[in-house]
């Protein structure tokens, strides 16, 4: 069974030569609902310009940064995401709530949603192809410590491993520990340690990054 | 409904494979995917739960070979023609949409209230429940037992919202189960799952 990445694969490949037939079905999908008045071609230029360029998992390194530096933003942060980082100018999704997970020496967390492809959007983006392929979703509840071996992430058996499955409208953002040695640093400095992965607890912040940061 | 798309806790994937330096779209037919599904909600008036159960209507050979977006481009063509926004014919004719023909809605209301509120700390048991329609009881809790652990603002009821049946808003738990009841004696003591569910998913133990 191919998974889905290389599926993505093939399909990029496709559209560099000739334009594969999914594009051509989507491309006819579109010009249908824009003769029907449905839908506005600027409005989704918009739409796609947003999660290729403004949000994504900086939003989300710049939380955890300013959680490492000020106490009392993270106490507040754990409390009650949405409020916490509203005061940064970051903007929640109507009717979810986000939950911040701290990482702490005794306690590792990691993300997931078995049913489909929940995620937080609005501090991380849009998810990577393998949150939402088939051997995550499955994995990730019966096997979690395998799943962070895949990832180059052994944790020692005392470490206990919550997974937290997304099945309501509740995001959550995993709060990675600092880094040691790192007093020195400023906030954007420690923001640049806390990687996409570490947020949703497949990876530790400041660690070398593998295959997908 | 017992989909291939509840997958938590089945073998046999394999292992996850990450790709190095993704972008956030594979090809510029996924990004207009995302966005028509963006700009549906509007115009075609339909909420996240039923959004969600298109996807999961999608047959199950289907949604295991198709991509992420083309998933999405098989659910938001069959909410399109469920709407009446658009035809089968007009699509057939335009060589547009989805090539998948998804399976029929459940339209049965589901059950709606949870007998009783509960409180955190206490043990609860998550129904053994398999509705043919949406749910957000995924099949690996049902009839364990957990704790409650938090309780999250009202939500929207998923499982009757998603087929018109109201919001039926209610308390949403966060409840604690440990991986060896979940998997038996031979999991991991020191792990345990989260999931947030409603009130009407709990029983108490």
């Amino acid at each position: 069974m191919p998974d889905d990445h290389h599926h993505h694969h093939d399909h990029a490949g496709d559209a560099q030569t000739a334009p594969s037939d999914i594009a051509l079905r989507v491309k006819a999908l579109e010009s249908l609902l824009v003769e029907k008045g449905l839908v506005d071609p600027a409005a989704l230029d918009a739409i796609v310009e947003t999660y290729e360029h403004k949000v994504g998992p900086r939003i989300g390194a710049r939380v955890v940064a300013r959680a490492w530096i000020d106490p009392g933003f993270k106490a507040r942060l754990i409390a009650d995401g949405d409020s916490a980082v509203a005061e940064m100018g970051i903007d929640g999704v109507e009717g979810r709530q986000l939950v911040v997970v701290e990482n702490t020496p005794l306690v590792h967390n990691l993300v997931v949603c078995t049913l489909c492809s929940c995620y937080p959007w609005a501090v991380l983006g849009l998810p990577p192809v393998w949150y939402k392929s088939a051997p995550y979703r499955s994995r990730a509840v019966i096997d979690p410590r395998g799943v962070l071996a895949e990832f180059g992430l052994t944790l020692a058996r005392d470490i206990e491993i919550r997974v937290w499955d997304s099945t309501a409208e509740v995001r959550y953002l995993v709060l990675p520990q600092r880094p040691a040695g790192t007093e020195a640093l400023d906030e954007a400095a420690l923001a640049n340690l806390v990687s996409r992965d570490s947020m949703i607890g497949v990876a530790l912040a400041g660690a070398p990054k593998r295959a997908a940061a | 409904m017992n989909g291939v798309h509840d997958m938590g806790g089945m073998q046999g994937f394999g292992p996850v494979v990450a790709e190095a330096d993704e972008p956030v779209f594979h090809a510029p037919w996924e990004g207009r995917v995302h966005a028509l599904t963006g700009a549906g909600f509007r115009f075609g008036g339909w909420n996240i739960d039923a959004w969600r159960h298109a996807l999961e209507r999608v047959p199950p050979a289907d949604y295991l070979r198709i991509s992420y977006y083309e998933r999405w481009l098989e659910g938001f063509t069959e909410l399109l023609v469920g709407a009446r926004l658009v035809s089968r014919e007009e699509l057939a004719r335009r060589r547009a949409g989805g090539v998948a023909r998804p399976l029929a809605a459940v339209t049965e209301a589901p059950p709606t209230r949870g007998e009783t509120p509960f409180a955190v700390g206490q043990q609860v048991r998550a129904k053994t429940l398999n509705p043919g329609g949406h749910t957000r009881l995924p099949r690996y809790v049902r009839g364990r037992l957990g704790k409650i652990t938090a309780q999250h603002r009202d939500q929207v009821f998923a499982d009757a919202n998603a087929s018109g049946h109201g919001a039926h808003r209610q308390p949403v738990y966060q409840v604690r189960f440990e991986a060896r009841e979940l998997w038996g004696e031979a999991a991991d003591p020191n792990s345990a799952v989260y999931l947030d569910l409603w009130e009407a998913y709990l029983e108490p133990a």
